[in-house]
């Protein structure tokens, strides 16, 4: 391939490091900015921040809305239905309280907390163990802080399984395309062989949208947004109420906070 | 030389089989088969000129992949102008005859690749 | 010296034969998990190391073990190892290629192994064991090869053949070392998050290796009149003798902390391997026979009068080696994952073609352990000729 093609690809995306090619095409006078073809708009909008995350009300949710959340995201992302539960593959799930918070979990828990399946996920942790541990690094955290996968290089070891505290990670134990209904055209399913995890809807933050859990939330129960903003609707959210996070003596600081 | 003659018998052997799918083929080589564009696109022109594409694509195509999944770039500006960085949405998009754009020319040098383990065709394809 | 391996007695070709076979066999189910997925093994979402990878943690210990004889050898000039160290040197040599097929058929994405290269993280503990185990194979079929060729010559070992022995002598530690920090550097996995994981490993490691290197000498001491001096017996079982005293104060030491300190996620993994928990005890029975293989394998150790007599030393070997086989080969790896971290209970059993896959990877290992110590013995017993 052509090396100053090469080097310039090289180049954004140091430069960008985050969600848009134009400003660096820019400034590095890659020649005129020519319409984009139909189809591939909404880049320029893309949703970015310094550090992703989120908090889960557990208090405004409803079976009915942790059900929605749940079946946006396999949808979204060609999530398989597997009936063999050791091969189950989860992004979003719903956790009894005491299976979220083990450690925490006692004869005295509120029986609607007791009660009530709260929704877990990735953690997309500040110092995450999936990442440290991975030996090719298929698994990184992004400058906006999302802990994604790449599917590509992933060898399947599943060291990344066995470092995770918050069992968050699934393999691909058989084919997932066996287990899939309708497909989404704009999201890859998987091979088997790879491990795979929430990716907080990347691919749907480059295209300004919130993640599709989020999204199908209607009444708040889970917000998203850009920690380094002292505005943003987490940090308010933040504010105004105690949270918890799992397993915080482990030193991964989660970056799903949960308000019980 | 000890055992000249199982030496020598076994030499010839193994030239024999090693050479074997080559005159097996003699004379039957097959017409190397031409890629068919998708007659609504034709015309179009593709994110970087044909000669290019036909020698360099599937090293574009691990450039996208990079830089789409590892940096979160997500356009790319080619020769033409700019363009979503995305096998199935951009390359399937206009060239959305796997059979005839891909396969025909894949399957002729036996090779298939990765890309259709988890990248879904196109969209005419799963609308099921 | 490779012709060696090519002139034996029919037993020898019908062992060789047999072993090939179960390559066979192995291969081909192995061809059949890569078209299925690992969804034809045991593992599980919650489980998701299994027999594989324990193998290749028992494994690694065998291979390390090698140095209790090459040590004593070399530092401390103890002279009846002379003849033996070859064996160990060629017994690491066969048990790192095991492991590393272990590794290999575990991996989901077998095509994509080279990505450990081509995108080398020094952050990973994997990186580290691929660097280290590489390194001591490479070391041992060196070593091994250099020390049976001045035999064969009647030579003097060259010096930078004695260099790489004394290299290879921490590089042995830290093989296991390194497999222990695969996983007691793991948060969240109390059975595994200890500080003296390396040296549990490095103890039972020490215990077993040698005692599978005292029966092969048995075996071939039978089958090829392979000359064990009693000496040589003698010290390397009280070596073993230590080692799994060591061993078995270790667990008792593990088990100490969980209990007093009475934290539950530090219990939860003991309960289920020694009384069950939730209703799920697949462990169990397992656990007790290793405690009593253990205990009677050190009965048998410990009094000199069974020690030093042949008959009761083999009986203490092998129930050592199961003993040890169960907690490291199979309990170790897969009770780190029960319960799971969201405090559930999924068991594990491995499956047949599992296991199937697995005899064939020991098969290539005792392949390559029976032509190299064929090829040791064929150069002594020249070199006694001559």
């Amino acid at each position: 391939m052509d090396s100053a093609r090469r080097n310039f690809l090289k180049i954004a995306g140091l430069a960008a490091a985050g969600l848009t090619l134009k400003p660096a095409g820019n400034a590095l006078g890659m020649g005129v900015i020519v319409p984009e073809p139909e189809g591939a708009a909404g880049f320029d909008n893309a949703l970015s921040a310094k550090r992703w995350a989120m908090v889960v009300d557990t208090r405004k949710f409803t079976a009915q809305a942790r059900k929605a959340a749940v079946a946006a995201c396999n949808k979204a992302h060609n999530v398989p239905d597997i009936k063999n539960s050791k091969h189950a593959i989860k992004w979003l799930w719903e956790a009894n309280f005491k299976n979220a918070f083990p450690e925490m979990a006692g004869p005295h828990v509120p029986p609607q907390v007791e009660r009530e399946p709260m929704l877990v996920l990735c953690n997309h942790c500040d110092s995450p163990p999936c990442v440290r541990v991975c030996p090719t690094k298929a698994t990184f955290k992004r400058a906006d802080g999302i802990v994604v996968m790449d599917f590509h290089r992933c060898i399947g070891c599943r060291y990344c399984m066995a470092a995770c505290p918050y069992g968050s990670r699934s393999f691909n134990y058989v084919d997932p395309r066996q287990h899939l209904g309708q497909t989404n055209v704009d999201f890859p399913t998987r091979t088997k062989g790879v491990v795979e995890k929430c990716n907080f809807c990347a691919e749907r933050l480059a295209r300004g949208q919130k993640p599709a859990c989020v999204e199908a939330c209607r009444n708040n129960e889970l917000i998203f947004g850009d920690l380094a903003d002292p505005n943003s609707s987490v940090n308010q959210a933040l504010r105004q109420n105690f949270t918890l996070v799992r397993k915080p003596e482990l030193g991964t600081q989660p970056q799903v906070y949960y308000i019980i | 030389m000890y055992d000249k003659g199982k030496v020598i018998t076994g030499i010839v052997l193994f030239v024999i089989v090693f050479t074997f799918p080559f005159w097996i083929n003699v004379g039957k080589a097959n017409i190397a088969p031409e890629p068919k564009i998708n007659p609504e696109v034709a015309g179009k022109v593709c994110v970087e000129d044909k000669a290019f594409m036909k020698a360099n694509h599937m090293q574009l195509l691990d450039e996208w992949r990079d830089s789409v999944v590892r940096d979160g770039n997500r356009t790319y500006m080619g020769g033409t102008g700019r363009y979503e960085m995305s096998l199935t949405n951009s390359c399937m998009g206009c060239h959305n005859n796997k059979a005839q754009f891909c396969d025909s020319c894949h399957n002729y040098v036996s090779l298939t690749p990765n890309c259709w383990n988890c990248h879904i065709e196109s969209k005419e394809n799963t609308n099921g | 010296m490779l012709e060696k391996a090519l002139q034996g007695s029919k037993i020898y070709w019908a062992w060789v034969a047999a072993l090939l076979g179960l390559i066979g066999i192995g291969f081909f189910t192995y061809l059949y998990q890569y078209s299925q997925g690992l969804g034809v093994t045991g593992l599980s979402r919650d489980v998701s190391w299994g027999f594989y990878i324990a193998q290749l943690t028992y494994l690694v210990g065998v291979a390390a073990s090698g140095v209790m004889l090459v040590l004593p050898y070399y530092l401390h000039d103890h002279k009846t190892f002379g003849k033996l160290t070859i064996l160990g040197e060629f017994m690491a040599v066969s048990a790192v290629l095991m492991c590393m097929m272990f590794v290999l058929v575990d991996l989901g994405q077998p095509k994509r192994m080279l990505n450990v290269i081509l995108f080398p993280t020094p952050n990973s503990i994997l990186f580290w064991d691929m660097f280290v185990l590489s390194g001591y194979l490479g070391l041992n079929i060196v070593i091994g090869w250099m020390v049976l060729h001045s035999e064969n010559k009647r030579g003097e070992l060259p010096k930078w053949v004695k260099i790489l022995i004394y290299i290879s002598i921490p590089w042995a530690i830290s093989i296991h070392t390194v497999t222990a920090f695969l996983y007691s550097g793991l948060p969240g996995r109390h059975l595994w998050l200890t500080a003296i994981l390396a040296p549990r490993f490095l103890a039972s490691a020490f215990a077993a290796g040698p005692a599978i290197l005292l029966l092969i000498m048995f075996v071939m001491r039978k089958a090829a009149n392979f000359h064990v001096p009693d000496k040589a017996v003698n010290t390397l079982s009280i070596i073993i003798t230590y080692a799994m005293i060591l061993n078995v104060f270790f667990l008792l030491l593990e088990m100490f902390t969980a209990f007093y300190s009475n934290i539950p996620g530090h219990i939860h993994a003991f309960e289920y391997m020694f009384v069950g928990s939730h209703g799920k005890w697949a462990m169990v029975p397992w656990m007790w026979a290793s405690v009593l293989l253990g205990v009677f394998s050190l009965v048998l150790l410990i009094v000199p009068k069974w020690r030093k007599n042949p008959k009761t030393l083999v009986a203490a070997l092998i129930t050592l080696v199961a003993s040890t086989w169960i907690e490291k080969g199979m309990a170790l790896v897969v009770v780190g994952f029960i319960p799971n971290p969201l405090d559930q209970y999924t068991e594990y059993a491995p499956t047949l073609p599992e296991l199937v896959i697995s005899a064939g990877v020991y098969a290539v290992g005792l392949l390559v352990l029976t032509l190299l110590f064929k090829i040791a013995l064929g150069v002594r017993a020249e070199a006694a000729n001559a």
